[in-house]
């Protein structure tokens, strides 16, 4: 199991003495490494906090003569696509009426798929599991066009509706992969006493199952959080200019330029768009590992 | 098992097939129907709306000497090759960094692992600052005193696909850094222990014992970045939207135009099943020993 | 941030006093600063009627907005309004009978007869019904020259193409960029097409674009063309915006000298409160020919199902090409109206040609009328190619060939 593996701790071997040039070399190549990926988290803050002036003046890693939170305001209220100058706050609004339900839906879909094909599994569920998996690597582009057209048969098309299906459809893979292992990994003497006892499958499911999964549920929530928060093409093709996420006006502020570019406005609403994952995954910390690994590496 | 013995085969386990209608719904109308269904069209030469009006091979033909087409191919080439090696080589040195009882280990972890949170818009947008030649790196390099200095992926159609690859692994790599140190951790210490009384160097050990002994981790980092590339798309339409011209233009991106912009449904559907085609290559002989191989999870 | 004060004032009114007032869904790709105050026009006029003009911007052009406004109208959720290029780009939306069939506003409104030039209700036009409104004349065939540039360089505003190639090498030396590109296919193509009938001359642009004669396509004028393309890609090297308004902000600025643009770059000057003839000149038809392409955005009003959404569709259609709308739309705009009975005595100099021009009849249809967007997609995959390689003239003419050879 991937996901307690990572509760042990390192495997590698010791490194001598503290000071050694190995260590000093190992250390420098992690800080150095370090900045690569930190960077652009930094000069978008920095961006973000200057002045126009100061950026057509400066490099992009000078930290801000004059911090100016205008281009946040700017941002999150004022930026313009076209005649609507609502800023981002729209779309994140959007996309909380698009996660909430999305979430639900795919979560609660996807446990009761991996409990049925870990405890209940009938014949054929192997080889729909399968195709499941594989559907996880079918490049989207291939469904989109089908999709609109079911989508406009069952009358859901443009709607918030619409949206949360197709998000349940395409977290089902990953996340029916993720209970389904977990599922098969607690004991099996609990399902069989549970049966001896007479309980049914949503008995089992609900008083046995539900309880002692906690843990694969805060994971697929932070899989899923992230996943959907970050969607762009579904929110353009699926939703209505009303209903856009956040990523989507993200996108339309940024390419809606008006006289100059401005960019600390652009790294602002980049960054406003960023905190909720962020925020998710610096709160959740190891469980965020542990769910990302779990879902990749088979339990 | 559900052991009982039933009557009729069909409502053998009903309670179980009623939980999974939502599953088999999705892989017969969505995954098996909408792929058939556009593979189908693929052979028509709908254009704006699809209508069953065959022409054979033709959109095929046309693909297959469209220059558009060969470009992106051999940008997803360039993109996928350098991406699948540098993805694996850094996931797994940084894995094996972390992996040596440091201080920090949670702290770096961190560090390498953020920008997986953040979506490729994002992505795409901050290094499209940070490459910009007028204000990021290149006029920086060159203000310290290196005025020749000229790194401008973005506006380069010579390097454009590397601009988009340090987006790329930037954001991935922490990823599959995470699966690395998962795998790591599932060696048994012995081996090491065995490896030093022998007298192994370290990085012989890895190289001779430990990466064999992780072929399984490194076969499914290896599935995993695999279909992130075929999916490339939001990334390059972020930072480059295909340009400067057609320099690094995606096939993903090639469908999604032919479809709706070229009006050409059966041009984008052709070109939508060739990327189909080349997932399931990748993919049958993975599933095949990942799911076919054994049955139990 | 006024603007959006003065919207919601007014739409808080109308939901107040009005109890039918109908709120329509409005998609458009104008999101530039002039483009947006054009649209506002609209928007105004129709909120001032008690409806609710609801906007559905979408950034990034024709190409980004285009997928999102025909999946919706394919996946029968459909938007009230929506701006389309005309031409053979909703052939199949109508046929289909996805859109509304506004023929009986056209003939109340007596379109036939205020339209000019008539090619643009034609377009609108299949089979004797009429299916959208033409709201403006967009023509791509302006060459727009920075005064300020021209000065640094100590040299005169040229007054045609061959004198505007000739100052490039004093333009360079002066650390000015002599001409400012888009990074963008359908600039770039956009670009080519202007010097076509600028340089080839009407009549073989008219056997390539209409007769699809591919010996005029490989023959000597179009070769005079491919090879003047070169040279404004030689000009044009070193310029790296992206979007068609940081390229004429450029020019605004006088960082670089000139841009080949349709009219629309017209609102940015505005904008930039710059004068035409003082800070700014501009030079249709490349100064070459006059002649200008009659291409244009309409709007398209697609079927639905609630009949008082309908008939707030025709009304939207009615206002737009009423005469005031027209007129408050196209100063905004930078575009000339398409009524041809209407005062537009407060268009500035660059317009007043425009409107010259047409009054002479010098017009030509636009390539969205005579191409299908198939076609057009691959003539601007060949541009993006040729622009941003060293592709030679010959290799670039020799493609060109085959495109118009295979196109319907």
């Amino acid at each position: 199991m991937a996901d307690a593996a990572l509760q042990d701790g390192p495997r590698g071997p010791k490194p001598k003495k503290s000071f050694s040039r190995a260590n000093i070399f190992l250390y420098g190549t992690l800080l150095l490494v370090s900045i690569y990926y930190l960077l652009p988290l930094y000069v978008m803050i920095v961006t973000s906090l200057k002045g126009m002036p100061e950026i057509r003046m400066g490099n992009v890693f000078g930290p801000p003569m004059e911090i100016t939170f205008e281009p946040w305001v700017k941002a999150w209220s004022e930026a313009c696509t076209g005649i609507n100058c609502d800023g981002l706050q729209r779309g994140f609004w959007n996309s909380v009426n698009i996660l909430i339900p999305s979430l639900i839906l795919s979560i609660s879909i996807a446990s009761v798929n991996g409990y049925a094909l870990a405890n209940w599994r009938f014949k054929g569920s192997e080889t729909f599991f399968t195709i499941l998996i594989i559907g996880a690597f079918i490049p989207y582009q291939t469904m989109i066009y089908p999709i609109v057209i079911i989508l406009r048969e069952i009358g859901l098309m443009g709607s918030l509706g619409g949206l949360v299906l197709v998000h349940a459809v395409f977290g089902m893979p990953i996340l029916t992969l993720l209970f389904r292992n977990y599922f098969t990994s607690l004991p099996e003497e609990l399902f069989k006493a549970a049966r001896v006892d007479g309980a049914g499958f949503w008995g089992i499911y609900f008083r046995i199952m539900l309880p002692m999964s906690l843990p694969i549920f805060v994971v697929a929530i932070i899989l899923q959080v992230t996943g959907i928060w970050n969607d762009f093409l579904f929110g353009v093709i699926y939703t209505r200019p009303a209903t856009y996420p956040m990523t989507v006006q993200l996108n339309n502020i940024v390419n809606s330029v008006q006289g100059v570019r401005e960019y600390n406005v652009n790294m602002a609403a980049t960054l406003l768009t960023g905190i909720v994952p962020l925020v998710i995954y610096f709160a959740s910390g190891k469980l965020f590992v542990r769910g990302i690994a779990a879902g990749a590496v088979k339990g | 098992m559900d052991a009982a013995k039933r009557p009729n085969k069909l409502f053998r386990n009903l309670n179980s097939k009623i939980a999974s209608i939502p599953m088999i719904l999705t892989v017969l109308v969505v995954f098996v129907g909408g792929t058939t269904w556009t593979v189908v069209h693929s052979f028509t030469n709908s254009r704006l709306l699809p209508r069953l009006d065959f022409v054979g091979l033709d959109q095929y033909e046309r693909l297959w000497s469209s220059s558009r087409w060969m470009i992106s191919i051999q940008n997803l080439a360039i993109y996928g090759i350098c991406s699948l090696i540098l993805t694996l080589v850094i996931g797994f040195a940084l894995a094996a960094c972390l992996d040596r009882k440091i201080r920090g280990e949670a702290v770096f972890r961190t560090i390498f692992l953020y920008p997986f949170a953040l979506s490729f818009v994002v992505t795409g947008l901050a290094w499209q600052w940070i490459l910009n030649p007028d204000f990021g790196m290149q006029s920086v390099i060159r203000d310290f005193g290196w005025t020749s200095f000229a790194f401008d992926p973005l506006n380069n159609p010579d390097i454009v696909m590397y601009g988009i690859l340090i987006a790329g692994i930037w954001q991935g790599s922490g990823f599959i850094m995470v699966v690395m140190l998962a795998g790591l951790r599932g060696i048994d210490e012995d081996i090491w222990k065995a490896a030093r009384v022998d007298g192994i160097p370290t990085w012989k050990t890895y190289v001779v014992i430990i990466i064999p002994m992780m072929r399984p981790i490194f076969v499914t980092a290896l599935v995993l970045i695999a279909s992130g590339i075929i999916k490339l798309y939001d990334l390059v339409v972020a930072q480059t939207n295909g340009g400067p011209g057609l320099a690094s233009e995606v096939p993903a991106k090639y469908v999604i135009n032919y479809m709706f912009q070229a009006q050409n449904l059966g041009q984008g559907f052709a070109a939508s099943t060739m990327m189909l085609v080349s997932v399931i290559i990748i993919l049958i002989p993975w599933a095949y020993l990942e799911f076919g191989g054994k049955k139990n999870g | 941030m006024k603007l959006t004060t003065k919207l919601l004032a007014a739409t808080c009114i109308v939901s107040v006093s009005a109890a039918s007032a109908v709120e329509l869904e409005v998609t458009h790709w104008w999101t530039s600063g002039g483009e947006a105050a054009a649209v506002s026009k609209f928007a105004e006029a129709w909120n001032a009627t008690g409806n609710t003009w609801l906007d559905g911007a979408i950034a990034g052009a024709g190409g980004t907005a285009r997928p999102i406004i025909i999946s919706r109208i394919l996946g029968g959720d459909p938007m009230a309004a929506t701006q389309l290029n005309h031409g053979r780009q909703s052939e199949e939306l109508i046929e289909a009978g996805l859109m509304l069939d506004l023929t009986e506003v056209a003939e109340a409104g007596g379109w036939r007869d205020v339209v000019n030039p008539s090619s643009l209700l034609d377009s609108c036009t299949l089979d004797g019904r009429i299916y959208c409104v033409p709201v403006n004349i967009h023509s791509w065939q302006w060459l727009w020259l920075s005064h300020a540039a021209f000065e640094q360089a100590g040299i005169d505003v040229p007054t045609n193409w061959e004198e505007y190639v000739a100052a490039a090498p004093a333009l360079e030396e002066a650390g000015i960029l002599p001409l400012a590109m888009g990074q963008q296919s359908w600039q770039q193509s956009g670009a080519f097409g202007v010097m076509a009938i600028a340089l080839a001359g009407e009549e073989a642009w008219r056997a390539v674009h209409v007769d699809r004669d591919e010996d005029v396509a490989g023959g000597p004028e179009y070769a005079r063309v491919f090879e003047s393309a070169v040279t404004a890609r030689d000009m044009a090297s070193g310029s790296n915006v992206q979007d068609w308004n940081q390229a004429t902000n450029m020019v605004i600025t006088g960082q670089a000298a000139g841009q080949i643009m349709g009219d629309w770059a017209q609102g940015e000057f505005q904008i930039a409160e710059q004068v035409a003839g003082e800070d700014y000149s501009c030079l249709p038809g490349l100064g070459e020919a006059a002649i200008l392409d009659t291409g244009g955005d309409a709007f398209y009003f697609p079927v639905n199902s609630d009949p008082e959404v309908t008939a707030a569709q025709l009304e939207l259609a009615a206002l737009m090409i009423s005469p005031e709308v027209q007129v408050a739309f196209n100063l905004a705009k930078g575009s000339l109206p398409v009524r041809g009975d209407i005062e537009m005595s407060a268009a500035n100099a660059c317009m007043q040609k425009g409107l010259e021009i047409l009054a002479d009849g010098n017009i030509l249809p636009t390539g969205d009328m005579l191409f299908t967007p198939d076609t057009q997609t691959q003539i601007e995959e060949l541009m993006a190619e040729f622009w941003t390689s060293s592709m030679s003239a010959e290799d670039a003419q020799s493609r060109y060939v085959s495109i118009i050879a295979a196109a319907d």
